[in-house]
């Protein structure tokens, strides 16, 4: 395996300092978001990567515990940084969190213990990775729903309310808006899922070559993380769809607009 | 007995407004812009949050679950929404009979509502209500955009409905001489509350 060194990053981020300074003129604000996302791929990654050694060292059931948790309030802040119009107050978090945490902790336990099935389950070398895939995924395809959902009720409030005028209950009000927010959640993984192989090489398999892996091994891996994040980031979506759906009724069946921001 | 009453209804931009309908009864409610006559319908309807109560026939609105509420008392907007791409698709069953009444053939259900004029649109829109079999009506300006020969149609259909269901009906109209025609009885919203109009 080939070691990178410090130069050869340097020589990679030649590449997003040279986007930035020529988009700098024309799309200034994008710029700026550019190189802000570039420190902080660079840091993050660093220190998780010191974390990571670290945790590889001792594997420990409470940190890799404490580790997981920490991920998720940080995916579930994420989610609600893309939202748009987000649920107001304490729901504004935790409808993200909460169905974070069921279907992403959920696939991976089942990953752990059944498929990959190590000496113990918990030996962060795979539960980390693994869950910061199926966190990662599942946060997309969480924040897109959550925020198609929002945006949409916003939007079409006249026609679910003529539908609640005409007797409709609220899930039937919401069918054609709910059918299109779960289609913008699962579109990321099903297109990936599609075109794998094809007209993409994963990143991780790909990593996993570039570090010296055999690919048949590579590929099983990735096939088992591809199903892996269909499963938690549609049953994350379904339980985010459910649960805003849910937030934007209240118990007489009134869309309550009232509950986002703004 | 009445079959709608009104006691103390307020909400965001009205307070306490009283009020009933009797069996048959058409009552116009008139009263300047932004005095919050499309809030009221859309309090007695349900659709947003009030305090007071509420009661057709003998239950309060808190007995009947909320979908029952709005097909019992039914709220028609001065604007229709479609969300489906027929208009058949937006009526629960075939309803010959009253595309008929409304001056529709058959046909209809299988039209295309982006090509329906203003007036179909709205009598459309009645029929997909009425559909529902409501007790109580609430019409929100229901023939604003429609020409005389529409409009007496409309009129017509809905006292027909009163007569024949012994339902109610709660009609908004700016409109002088459309409240002399329909009317039974006159409201009057403004920012002293509701008052009733002298005959």
């Amino acid at each position: 395996m080939i070691q990178l060194s410090h130069t050869d990053l340097a020589l990679a981020a030649l590449l997003v300092l040279a986007l930035a300074l020529s988009s700098m003129r024309i799309y200034p604000g994008i710029a700026r978001q550019l190189l802000v996302a570039a420190l902080r791929t660079a840091i993050q990654l660093t220190l998780v990567g010191l974390v990571l050694k670290a945790l590889f060292a001792n594997s420990n059931l409470l940190w890799v515990t404490l580790i997981s948790l920490l991920m998720l309030l940080i995916a579930g802040r994420e989610v609600m940084a893309r939202q748009h119009r987000r649920f107001a107050g304490r729901w504004g978090y935790s409808i993200g969190v909460v169905s974070m945490f069921v279907s992403s902790f959920t696939v991976a336990l089942f990953a752990l213990l059944v498929v990959v099935g190590n000496e113990p389950w918990y030996q962060p070398q795979y539960a980390i990775p693994l869950l910061g895939m199926l966190l990662g995924n599942t946060m997309n395809g969480i924040a897109l729903a959550l925020d198609r959902l929002t945006q949409s009720a916003w939007e079409q409030r006249a026609v679910i309310e003529a539908r609640l005028m005409l007797g409709h209950s609220a899930q039937e009000a919401m069918t054609d808006i709910r059918q299109q927010v779960f289609r913008s959640g699962l579109i990321p993984i099903i297109n990936a899922m599609a075109a794998a192989g094809i007209v993409s090489l994963p990143g991780m398999m790909t990593g996993q070559i570039l570090a010296g892996a055999e690919p048949v091994e590579a590929v099983k891996y990735q096939i088992l993380i591809m199903f892996l994040i269909a499963g938690g980031a549609g049953f994350g979506t379904m339980a985010a769809v459910h649960l805003g759906v849910r937030r934007l009724f209240d118990a007489r069946q009134r869309l309550r607009l009232d509950r986002l921001q703004r | 007995m009445s079959l709608f009453e009104v006691s103390h209804l307020s909400r965001s931009g009205l307070s306490d407004i009283s009020f009933s309908l009797d069996p048959g009864e058409l009552v116009c409610l008139s009263g300047p812009s932004g005095s919050g006559k499309t809030l009221l319908l859309r309090a007695l309807a349900d659709l947003d949050v009030s305090a007071g109560r509420v009661c057709l026939g003998a239950v309060s609105r808190e007995q009947v679950p909320p979908a029952e509420w709005r097909r019992r008392v039914a709220y028609l907007p001065a604007e229709s929404r479609w969300w489906a791409p027929l208009v058949g698709d937006h009526f629960p069953d075939a309803q010959p009979a009253m595309f008929s009444q409304l001056g529709f053939g058959e046909e209809v259900a299988g039209w295309r509502v982006e090509r329906l004029s203003s007036g179909e649109r709205q009598r459309l829109a009645l029929a997909r209500l009425l559909a529902n079999e409501p007790e109580v009506l609430l019409l929100d300006e229901p023939t604003a955009n429609l020409d005389p020969v529409n409009t007496g149609k409309v009129e017509s259909i809905v006292r027909a409905w009163l007569q024949a269901h012994r339902a109610a009906c709660l009609w908004v109209t700016h409109d002088q001489a459309q409240t002399a025609r329909i009317a039974d009885r006159v409201l009057v919203l403004d920012s002293h509350g509701l008052l009733e109009a002298a005959a």
